[in-house]
């Protein structure tokens, strides 16, 4: 077992497409890494660097303390788990998971006894004769992560590997790769576009952008603290909602109203004009389940509820607004990095179950004020940020840097993004 | 509807075989016949009274020692020729499927090219080289050119099998301790078993039918493989060509390639039949 440690990483590829741009990830010992970010952001490709699949173009790839820039996959002894789990069709459950130690050229009865543990940990016992194209999806994806735990390899890696399940498969198949993670105590590097998956298996989470590292942080730290707005859009579900804002003193006019911040942060908002308030949809409530102490006339506004979306536990109300067109048109850029496409600009609140407002109502609402961030429109950084709380953010504003990064590489391969990811 | 339509297949089917095994079974018939009722003319199918020889053909066949050494030069010069061919075109292939080096559609149209001469155009040269190289009338005489001209197909027949397997599967390979030639061996050539077999069956076939080659390359009994020898089978009267005895020849000679071919096909069927990657 070993950390693994990335050092200003680069890829470009042989027609100039930056895949991956200066990227240095520590990952400590045992740690749980999460690899995340939309499609076509490098994530996949840096992954295939710390295995050996792909050339390194520029940077140091040190695990366990040694260099491995130049060493063939083989030599690196790292397991990895694929997307569509790349199981040997020809050969059975057994002969699959025992395929590492055949070659390692170890004996027939250290293969069977280790096959058998391996098989005892993942449950797959009565299947061991059986061949891959017999099995279901889950079963799969068992023997593929079989075939990385059989042997004692420095690290895991694993790549997207439960996309191809349906959703509850997802859900079990999550909580046992944690389970398994923490029992083998194994360093882990996992790659995922789904933000759910980064949230509940982290122990940090790297966000990538175009192959730029935007935040590297533990998932409350990413959650309460994104350090711009395209780490605030894409963690959490449902996302962040993007108002545009004008600070004055320690006021901060919102489309429906205005509401006051506490001092520190609005200091930290000072001299700029326009700006982007973000605020989650669970930080609004309807203010007439809200703790009456708390609501105040500067924390709470009214605002006409177009649609409400009721969960039982929770409900989702949708309350359309307009926007001028500079803070328009970053929410719509940045619609489209996080694989989206919004039709109107609208703020999603999450309301208490016992919440009585209805579709039309003039609802009056109460937001959490200490809970809201605030971002420049034009750097999208994030002013309002906890640093001492935030993890790794890379300085020089890398948003701005990714969108350089992402003119490269359309000008490389015009329509976007890669087709793997 | 249905019916109808299980009835409509299986009559086609048989006018297909009718039409495909008519003369197969006509061989077959005439050498169960004597020489003289054939000489004399037996129309039917099954031989008229008196006119029937039995096995006396095949025991005959079997006996002469000039047709046992072309059989054996055939199965010989086929499975060597296969051989070479499949293991050559696999690497080819592999090389084509897999790597990115300048030439690549040269190679593959190259490939073809060699495939279109017409076989007879190349006989008169190949038979003064071989001449010259001293390998006239010897199995690596026929061998090499067997080899060349099924390679092309082979080549491309693999290459579209080598395509069809995953990437993935080769690096699984890699990152499981697997050198490249170990991947190779051990998960794309067995993935690649049906195309491999398809590929082998395609050599042998030609190798084993072809004429021009075996009477031109080969003056005798040394490396003459059987297609030609039949066609010096003529027995102790060379004015009366001994039809039931070559009738007999023909279907000796078919055995094998029957056998083979059921050999083969089998493997293709376990191949592809061993399951996908996805779910």
């Amino acid at each position: 077992m070993a950390g693994i440690e990335m050092k200003n990483i680069v890829k470009k590829y042989g027609d100039g497409f930056p895949a991956v741009n200066d990227v240095s990830i520590d990952v400590e010992e045992g740690e749980f890494l999460i690899l995340v970010g939309p499609s076509g952001c490098g994530k996949s490709t840096l992954l295939r660097m710390i295995v050996g699949l792909e050339d390194i173009t520029d940077g140091d790839m040190i695990i366990g303390g040694k260099r491995v820039n130049d060493l063939a996959p083989r030599e690196r002894n790292l397991s990895m788990v694929f997307q569509n789990y790349a199981l040997y069709p020809h050969l059975t459950v057994y002969e699959n998971i025992a395929f590492p130690l055949r070659l390692a050229g170890k004996s027939d009865s250290e293969v069977d006894q280790k096959v058998r543990e391996a098989s005892k940990t993942l449950e797959l016992d009565e299947h061991l004769e059986r061949k891959p194209g017999n099995l279901s999806g889950g079963q799969r994806q068992r023997v593929a992560m079989g075939r990385a735990i059989v042997r004692d390899a420095e690290a895991f890696l694993f790549d997207e590997p439960l996309s191809n399940l349906d959703a509850k498969l997802r859900g079990q198949m999550r909580t046992e790769i944690a389970r398994l993670q923490k029992r083998l105590g194994i360093t882990t590097v996992y790659v995922t576009h789904d933000q759910t998956e980064a949230m509940t298996l982290g122990d940090r989470v790297a966000v990538l952008k175009r192959g730029v590292l935007q935040q590297h942080a533990t998932p409350r730290e990413l959650y309460e603290n994104p350090a711009n707005l395209f780490v605030a859009g894409f963690i959490g579900s449902p996302p962040m909602n993007f108002l545009p804002a004008k600070v004055n003193g320690d006021s901060v006019e919102l489309p429906f109203g205005t509401v006051k911040i506490p001092a520190d942060k609005a200091q930290k908002a000072q001299g700029k004009d326009l700006l982007i308030a973000g605020i989650r949809p669970e930080h609004f409530e309807d203010a007439s389940v809200v703790d009456p102490d708390r609501v105040t006339d500067e924390s709470t506004f009214t605002a006409k509820v177009d649609v409400v979306e009721w969960l039982g536990n929770e409900a989702y109300a949708y309350v359309p607004f307009e926007a001028p067109p500079e803070v328009q048109q970053q929410l719509q850029q940045l619609e489209r990095d996080l694989d989206g496409e919004s039709l109107r600009t609208q703020l999603v609140v999450s309301l208490d179950g016992a919440s009585r407002i209805r579709e039309g109502d003039e609802a009056t609402i109460w937001v959490d004020v200490r809970k809201m961030h605030l971002f420049d429109p034009a750097t999208g950084d994030n002013l309002t940020m906890d640093a001492a709380n935030a993890g790794i953010v890379p300085g020089g504003n890398t948003m701005a840097r990714a969108e350089q990064v992402g003119q490269q590489q359309d000008g490389v391969q015009p329509g976007g993004s890669q087709a793997t990811a | 509807m249905s019916t109808k339509n299980k009835i409509g297949i299986v009559i086609g089917a048989a006018l297909i075989l009718l039409w495909c095994l008519l003369p197969v079974a006509w061989i077959i018939s005439l050498s169960f016949k004597s020489q003289e009722a054939i000489t004399n003319g037996s129309p039917g199918f099954l031989p008229s009274e008196g006119g029937g020889a039995g096995w006396q053909n095949y025991r005959d066949v079997l006996a002469d020692d000039q047709f046992l050494r072309s059989i054996l030069n055939s199965i010989g010069i086929s499975l060597i020729a296969t051989f070479l061919s499949v293991v050559i075109a696999t690497l080819a292939a592999y090389a084509i499927a897999r790597l990115e080096f300048t030439g690549k559609k040269f190679v593959l149209t190259l490939a073809l090219v060699i495939a279109m001469f017409p076989v007879v155009s190349l006989v008169g040269p190949l038979f003064d080289m071989w001449r010259t190289f001293g390998i006239y009338d010897t199995w690596p005489g026929l061998i090499i050119p067997y080899m060349s001209f099924t390679l092309p197909l082979a080549i491309w027949t693999l290459s579209a099998f080598f395509r069809e397997i995953p990437w993935e599967m080769e690096q699984a390979a890699q990152v499981d301790g697997a050198t490249s030639w170990q991947a190779f061996r051990k998960v794309i050539v067995p993935l690649a078993a049906p195309g491999v077999f398809t590929a082998a069956i395609l050599t042998f076939f030609f190798a084993w039918n072809d004429f021009v080659f075996g009477i031109s390359l080969t003056s005798t009994e040394n490396a003459r493989p059987i297609p030609a020898a039949l066609s010096f089978f003529v027995g102790s009267d060379p004015f009366n060509r001994p039809a039931s005895l070559l009738a007999a020849g023909a279907v000796v000679s078919t055995i094998p390639i029957i056998v083979i071919v059921l050999l083969f096909q089998r493997k293709i069927v376990a191949g592809l039949t061993s399951g996908a990657v996805k779910g």
